[in-house]
C-alpha cells in the first residue's frame, strides 16, 4: 500500500515537474514605478520582517520544547501555570511594535489620500466587463476591452505573453504629471487596480471615488478588476501606457481624429461585406461575452440571438434594443458605447449571422440620424 | 429559572436585528457627518456663511454626467466646470433628453469628491433624487445652484460633483 | 424542562425515530457532527472543481459563470454548513459533559435548531439545480450583484440563509442558558474549561450578528421583491452600507469560527503536556477582548471602497490591537508546551500545526491590516490564503484535533493511531501545498475569484491545485478511521489520555447515554 502510494507521487512528480519554468516565479510585491507604489512596497516589506522576527523567536521557544521536553525523552513536567511578570510583557512589547508599524503606515495612507493639485483628471467608469476612459479636460471618451481572442482562452491557440491582460485601447497617460482618477461604475460594483500605481479603489455605481497617481517611468503597466462583477470579471484587464508629455499631446490629437473619422465614415455607402467584416469584429468585441460566439447565448440569462425573433424580425425592434438596451436585464444601451458605423455593421452581421439569413442591411447613415438625434 | 434567561437572549436577539435596521438611517446620518461616499446634504440650505465669501481662494469644481447601465437618455453636463471664492454662489447647467419613444422616469443621484469636502458643498436649488418624468423626445435644461464653505479644509482645491440618471420606470411601475 | 429525569433512565430508542425525536445532547451532537462531516465533502468537492479549473491557464473544466457559482456555494457551506454546526455539535456532545449537567438547558429545541439546517442546506444545494444556477455572487454577496443582478435562485438563498441563522441563535441561546444555569454547583466561572468560556463567548457574538445578518438579507429580499431600495442607489440607497452591514455580521463570524478552537486547543496541549494551561485568566480575558474587538474593525474589510481618511486609520488601529490579545493567547499556549512532558498523539499533532499554521494566518491578517499595503493586498490571492490558513488549519484543524481527542470518549475504543497520524501528515502537507503558494501569487498580483489567470501565475496554481487534491483525498482517511472507530478497537479508558483533567474524563468511555443525573464535585483546584 505505502509503496503504492510512493511510487504514485514519484510518477506523478516527475510528470509535472518539469513543466514548472523556475525563471519568471514572482513571489512578491511589486515595487512599482511610483513615490506611493515604493513606500508601500518598503511598508510591506518592514512588516514581513518583523513577523519573521517574532516567529523566529515564538516558534523557537516550541521547537526548542518539542524537541528537550518530550516524554520519550524523559522530561517531567514542570507544574507552574502563571507568572504575571511575563504576562504583562508579552501584553505590552507587542504594543509598542505595533506602534512602530502604524506610524509609516500613517504617513504613507495620507499621502495616498492627497488628490489636490492634478494635471490631468480622468474618468474611469467600469462597465460588465470593460472599463471606460474619458479624459475630462479633453473631449475624450473610449471603452477599453479585452483583446484576448477567444481561440485562446479555450486552448484552441496558444497563449500570448500577456495573456488575459491585454486590452484593443490602452489608457495612455504622461509620466511625471499628477493623473487623478474618478471612479465610478455602470452597473455592479468593479475595482479597478495596477498593482505597479499601488492604486486600487473600488468603482460604484452612482458613486464616485478618487485615486491618484505620478507615474515615473515610461512603460506599459497591467492590472486586473479586483471586485467580483459578474461572470467575466476575470476578462477585464486593465492596460495603461505612461508615455512622456509630448508624446501624450500628440496621441490625444491623433485618437482624436481617428474618432472623428470613424464618425465621418457613417456618411458614405457601405456594402453588405464591409458591414458584415467589421460587424463581427465588434460582435466578438462587445456581444460575445453573453450572447457567444455562435450567438446560441447562455440560457436563461443571455438569449440567443440565433434564430431569435429580435435578430430575425422587426428591424426597429432590434436597432431599439442594441442603441437603448433592455431595462432589468444584463443589455447594455450601446448607442452610448459604440459608434454608427459599428451599431450599423454589429446589427446587420447579428441578423445575418448564424443562419439568420434576413438580408438587412442596415445603414450606417440610418442609424447616425437616430444618434443625432441623441 | 431557564425563562428569565431564555427571554433575556431572545429579546436581545429580537433588539440586534432591529438594531439591524437602525443601521440604515444611522448610516445616513454618519455619512452626512463625515462626508462618506460624497454624499451630501439632501435638503436643499439657505445657508449664510458668516465669514462671508472668502476671495484669498479658489475652488475649482468639476460637473460630471452619468447614466446607470439601461438609462438610455441624453444627459450631459453644459459647462465643464466653475471656478469660485468659497462662500459665493455657482452654478452648474445639466442638459437631459428623453431619447426613446416612451414616456420614461428618471432619477438622479449625486455624489461629491473628495468625499472629505462634501460636507462642505450646500445646494440651494438641485434636482438629484427628484423623479424626473420625462415624455418621448422631451428635452430640458436643469440648473443647480451651490456653494462651498469657506471653513473647507486648505488641502482641497478642486472637487467633483457627479449626477449619475437612474432609470425608475419600472420601479415605479411596480409599486 | 429541568424536570426530565427519573423516567428516562431508559437507554436510545431504536431505529429511524430514535434520531428524529431525539432531545439527547449526545445523540444531537453527533448529528451535528455527521452533517458537518458530509457539508464538509460537499464543500470540499466544490473546492476541488474550483482547483481542477485552475490547473492550467485557461478554461478546461467549467464555464465562468459556474465557476462562480462553486466559489460562492463553497464559502457559504464550508462557513455555515461545515464549520459552524460542527463547533455546535461539539458543544452539544461536550459542553455538558464538562460542566456536570445532564443535559442540555432545552433539549427538546436543540434537537429543533439541528433539524432546521438539513432542510436549510437542502434548499442552498438545490439552487445549483435551478434556472439560471445557483448563487454566483460570492460568499460575501455584495449589492447590487446579488440584488438587482443575481440569478432568480438569490430568494432560496435568502430563506436558506434565514433558516441557518434562526438554527445559529436558537444553539447559541441553549448554550449559554446551559452554561450559565446547569454548570455543577461548585463550578464556579473561573473553574470552566476554557472550551466552555469559548463558547459562552461564542454563543454571545452569534446572538449579537445573527440576528444582524437574517435583517441584511431580509433587506436584499424586499430590494429584489418589494421594491424597496436599501441597497439600491437608484432609489436613493447605496450599496456601500450593504458592506458595512454584511461585514457588521461578518467580522464577529470569523471569530465564531475560531474562538471554540482556541478553547480546543486550550484543553488539547495541556493533556498531552501533562502540564496546567499557562495564564488561564489570561486566555479568558484575552478571548473577551477579542470578541469585543471584533465589533469595531468591520471596515477593515472595505480599505477600498472610499472610506475618509479617519476611517482608514480608525479601523487600522482597532484591527492591529486585535494581534494583541491573539499574540497573548498564542504565547500561553507555547509556555504552556514548554517544560512539559510532551507526547505527539494525532490530537496534540493537530493542535500543533495550530498553533503554528494559525499564527502564520495571523501574521498575514496583520499585515492586511496595514490599510496602505491592503490596496495591494485586497480582494487578491494574498487575502485568499491568509483566510484559509486561519479557517483549515485553524477552524477545521481544531475540529479534526477535537474529533480524535474526544473519540475514544464517545465511542468506547481508541481509534487507529496510525491512520491518524496519515490523515494528519497528508492533511498537513496537502493544506500548506495548497495555500502557501497563494501568497505568492497574491503577492504577484492573482485577483481572487477568477476563473482564470495570465501566465505568471501558472506555476504556483498548479502546485495549489496538486496539494489540493492531496488535501481533499487525505480527508477520506479521517471518515476511515471514524468507521473503524465506533465500529470497534482497542478498549479506551475512562481516562484515556495519561494527562487529561476534567468532568468528561470521570465518566465512563463511552460515556453513558445519560451522564451527570446527580452533580459532581471538583478536585480542589484553583484553575481547571
Amino acid at each position: 500500500m505505502l509503496a503504492k502510494i510512493v511510487a504514485s507521487v514519484f510518477l506523478f512528480v516527475i510528470t509535472f515537474l518539469p513543466r514548472l519554468s523556475l525563471a519568471d516565479w514572482a513571489v512578491n510585491m511589486t515595487e512599482g514605478v511610483t513615490d506611493v507604489s515604493r513606500s508601500v512596497y518598503s511598508l510591506h516589506m518592514q512588516i514581513f520582517w518583523i513577523c519573521v522576527a517574532i516567529a523566529v523567536v515564538v516558534f523557537s521557544v516550541m521547537l526548542w520544547s518539542i524537541i528537550h521536553h518530550r516524554k520519550s525523552a524523559g522530561a517531567k513536567a514542570a507544574q507552574f501555570h502563571e507568572n504575571t511578570t511575563i504576562e504583562l510583557l508579552w501584553t505590552i512589547i507587542p504594543i509598542f511594535i505595533l506602534i512602530a508599524m502604524a506610524v509609516p503606515a500613517t504617513a504613507t495612507l495620507i499621502d495616498m489620500y492627497d488628490t489636490k493639485e492634478s494635471d490631468i483628471d480622468i474618468q474611469v467608469t467600469g462597465y460588465q466587463w470593460k472599463w471606460q476612459y474619458q479624459y475630462l479636460s479633453e473631449d475624450l471618451a473610449f471603452f477599453s476591452n479585452l483583446a484576448t481572442p477567444k481561440e485562446q482562452i479555450s486552448n484552441l491557440a496558444v497563449k500570448n505573453a500577456n495573456y488575459l491582460l491585454e486590452v484593443d485601447e490602452p489608457l495612455v497617460i504622461p509620466i511625471g504629471k499628477k493623473v487623478r482618477f474618478l471612479l465610478t461604475s455602470n452597473d455592479v460594483i468593479h475595482s479597478w487596480w495596477v498593482p505597479a500605481f499601488a492604486v486600487k479603489k473600488d468603482a460604484i455605481p452612482g458613486f464616485i471615488n478618487e485615486a491618484w497617481t505620478q507615474v515615473e517611468e515610461v512603460g506599459i503597466y497591467r492590472g486586473q478588476c479586483a471586485e467580483l462583477c459578474g461572470k467575466d470579471h476575470g476578462f477585464m484587464p486593465i492596460v495603461v501606457k505612461a508615455v512622456p508629455y509630448e508624446d501624450y499631446l500628440v496621441w490625444v490629437s491623433d485618437k482624436k481624429t481617428i474618432i472623428a473619422e470613424q464618425e465621418a465614415a457613417a456618411a458614405r455607402v457601405w456594402t453588405m461585406a464591409e458591414l458584415m467584416e467589421q460587424g463581427e469584429k465588434v460582435y466578438q468585441t462587445n456581444c460575445a461575452a453573453c450572447h457567444q460566439p455562435n450567438g446560441e447565448g447562455i440560457s436563461p440569462a443571455f438569449p440567443a440571438l440565433k434564430g431569435s425573433v429580435i435578430a430575425t424580425q422587426d428591424q426597429q425592434a432590434h436597432i431599439d434594443i442594441v442603441l437603448n438596451g433592455k431595462a432589468g436585464t444584463a443589455m447594455q444601451a450601446y448607442a452610448a458605447q459604440l459608434n454608427a458605423v459599428d451599431l450599423a455593421a454589429v446589427i446587420t452581421y447579428e441578423r445575418n449571422a448564424w443562419g439568420n439569413n434576413t438580408g438587412d442591411l442596415i445603414a450606417p447613415q440610418y442609424i447616425q440620424s437616430l444618434l443625432k438625434d441623441k | 429559572m431557564h425563562k428569565k434567561l431564555i427571554l433575556q437572549l431572545s429579546t436581545a436577539c429580537l433588539g440586534m436585528f432591529l438594531f439591524g435596521f437602525a443601521l440604515v438611517p444611522l448610516y445616513d446620518v454618519f455619512c452626512e457627518i463625515t462626508g462618506l461616499n460624497g454624499k451630501v446634504d439632501l435638503v436643499e440650505s439657505k445657508k449664510k456663511y458668516h465669514a462671508g465669501v472668502d476671495e484669498t481662494r479658489l475652488i475649482k469644481v468639476q460637473f460630471i454626467a452619468n447614466r446607470n447601465e439601461n438609462m438610455p437618455w441624453k444627459f450631459s453636463a453644459q459647462n465643464k466646470e466653475v471656478v469660485l471664492h468659497p462662500g459665493a454662489n455657482g452654478q452648474a447647467i445639466f442638459y437631459v433628453k428623453n431619447t426613446t419613444q416612451r414616456e420614461m422616469i428618471g432619477q438622479a443621484i449625486v455624489s461629491v469628491s473628495p468625499s472629505a469636502s462634501a460636507k462642505y458643498f450646500h445646494k440651494t436649488q438641485c434636482f438629484c433624487f427628484e423623479r424626473q418624468a420625462l415624455k418621448a423626445g422631451q428635452e430640458e435644461s436643469i440648473g443647480v445652484v451651490f456653494s462651498i464653505d469657506p471653513d473647507i479644509p486648505e488641502e482641497i482645491t478642486k472637487m467633483t460633483l457627479s449626477y449619475t440618471f437612474f432609470d425608475i420606470t419600472d420601479a415605479i411601475a411596480e409599486r | 424542562m429541568t424536570s426530565i429525569s427519573a423516567t428516562e433512565h431508559h437507554g436510545p430508542e431504536k431505529g429511524l425515530m430514535r434520531w428524529i425525536l431525539t432531545t439527547n445532547h449526545k445523540d444531537i451532537g453527533s448529528m451535528y457532527l455527521i452533517f458537518s462531516l458530509l457539508m464538509f465533502f460537499i464543500g470540499g468537492s466544490m473546492a476541488l472543481i474550483i482547483r481542477m479549473e485552475l490547473v492550467e491557464p485557461g478554461l478546461q473544466v467549467v464555464q465562468p459563470e459556474f465557476f462562480n457559482q462553486m466559489t460562492t456555494m463553497h464559502g457559504l457551506i464550508m462557513v455555515f454548513g461545515a464549520v459552524m454546526p460542527a463547533f455546535v455539535g461539539l458543544a452539544n456532545w461536550m459542553v455538558p459533559m464538562m460542566i456536570g449537567a445532564p443535559d442540555m438547558a432545552l433539549p427538546r429545541l436543540n434537537n429543533f435548531s439541528f433539524w432546521i439546517l438539513p432542510f436549510a442546506f437542502t434548499m442552498m444545494l438545490s439552487s445549483l439545480f435551478m434556472d439560471g444556477g445557483a448563487p454566483n455572487f460570492g460568499w460575501t454577496f455584495y449589492a447590487p450583484l446579488s440584488t438587482t443582478y443575481a440569478p432568480p435562485s438569490v430568494t432560496f438563498f435568502i430563506f436558506a440563509m434565514h433558516m441557518a441563522g434562526v438554527s445559529s441563535i436558537l444553539g447559541a441561546i441553549n448554550i449559554i442558558v446551559t452554561v450559565m444555569n446547569m454548570r455543577a454547583p461548585a463550578m464556579t466561572y473561573m473553574k470552566m474549561p476554557l472550551f466552555v468560556w469559548t463558547w459562552l463567548i461564542t454563543a454571545f457574538l452569534l446572538i449579537a450578528v445573527m440576528p444582524v445578518l437574517a435583517g441584511t438579507v431580509t433587506m436584499m429580499l424586499t430590494d429584489i421583491h418589494f421594491g424597496t431600495s436599501f441597497f439600491d442607489a437608484g432609489g436613493g440607497g447605496d450599496p456601500v452600507l450593504f458592506q458595512h452591514l454584511f461585514w457588521f455580521f461578518g467580522h464577529p463570524e470569523v471569530y465564531i469560527m475560531i474562538l471554540p478552537a482556541f478553547g480546543i486547543i486550550s484543553q488539547i496541549v495541556p493533556t498531552f503536556s501533562r502540564k496546567p494551561l499557562f495564564g488561564y485568566p489570561s486566555m479568558v480575558y484575552a478571548t473577551s477582548s477579542i470578541a469585543l474587538l471584533s465589533f469595531t474593525v468591520w471596515a477593515h474589510h472595505m480599505f477600498t471602497v472610499g472610506l475618509p481618511l479617519v476611517g482608514e486609520l480608525f479601523f487600522m488601529y482597532a484591527t492591529m490591537l486585535i494581534s494583541v490579545p491573539t499574540g497573548v493567547k498564542v504565547f500561553n499556549w507555547v509556555a504552556t508546551m514548554f517544560r512539559g512532558s510532551l507526547t505527539f498523539e494525532t490530537p496534540m499533532l493537530f493542535a500543533i500545526a495550530f498553533i503554528v499554521l494559525f499564527t502564520i494566518g495571523g501574521f498575514s491578517g496583520l499585515m492586511l491590516a496595514i490599510s496602505p499595503a491592503d490596496f495591494q493586498y485586497h480582494d487578491t490571492y494574498f487575502v485568499v490564503a491568509h483566510f484559509h490558513y486561519v479557517l483549515v488549519p485553524g477552524a477545521v484543524f481544531s475540529i479534526m484535533a477535537a474529533t480524535y481527542y474526544w473519540l475514544p470518549k464517545w465511542t468506547g475504543y481508541m481509534y487507529d493511531e496510525f491512520l491518524g497520524k496519515c490523515h494528519f501528515w497528508c492533511s498537513f502537507i496537502g493544506l500548506n501545498l495548497t495555500f502557501f503558494p497563494m501568497h505568492f501569487v497574491g503577492l504577484a498580483g492573482m485577483p481572487r475569484r477568477i476563473p482564470d489567470y495570465s501566465l505568471q501565475f501558472a506555476d504556483f496554481n498548479m502546485i495549489s491545485s496538486m496539494g489540493g487534491f492531496l488535501f481533499g483525498f487525505a480527508q477520506i482517511l479521517f471518515v476511515i478511521v471514524i468507521v473503524k472507530c465506533v465500529q470497534g478497537g482497542k478498549k479506551a479508558k475512562a481516562v484515556c489520555w495519561e494527562g487529561a483533567k476534567g468532568l468528561e474524563w470521570s465518566v465512563p468511555s463511552p460515556a453513558p447515554y445519560h451522564t451527570f443525573e446527580t452533580p459532581p464535585n471538583l478536585p480542589d483546584e484553583k484553575y481547571p
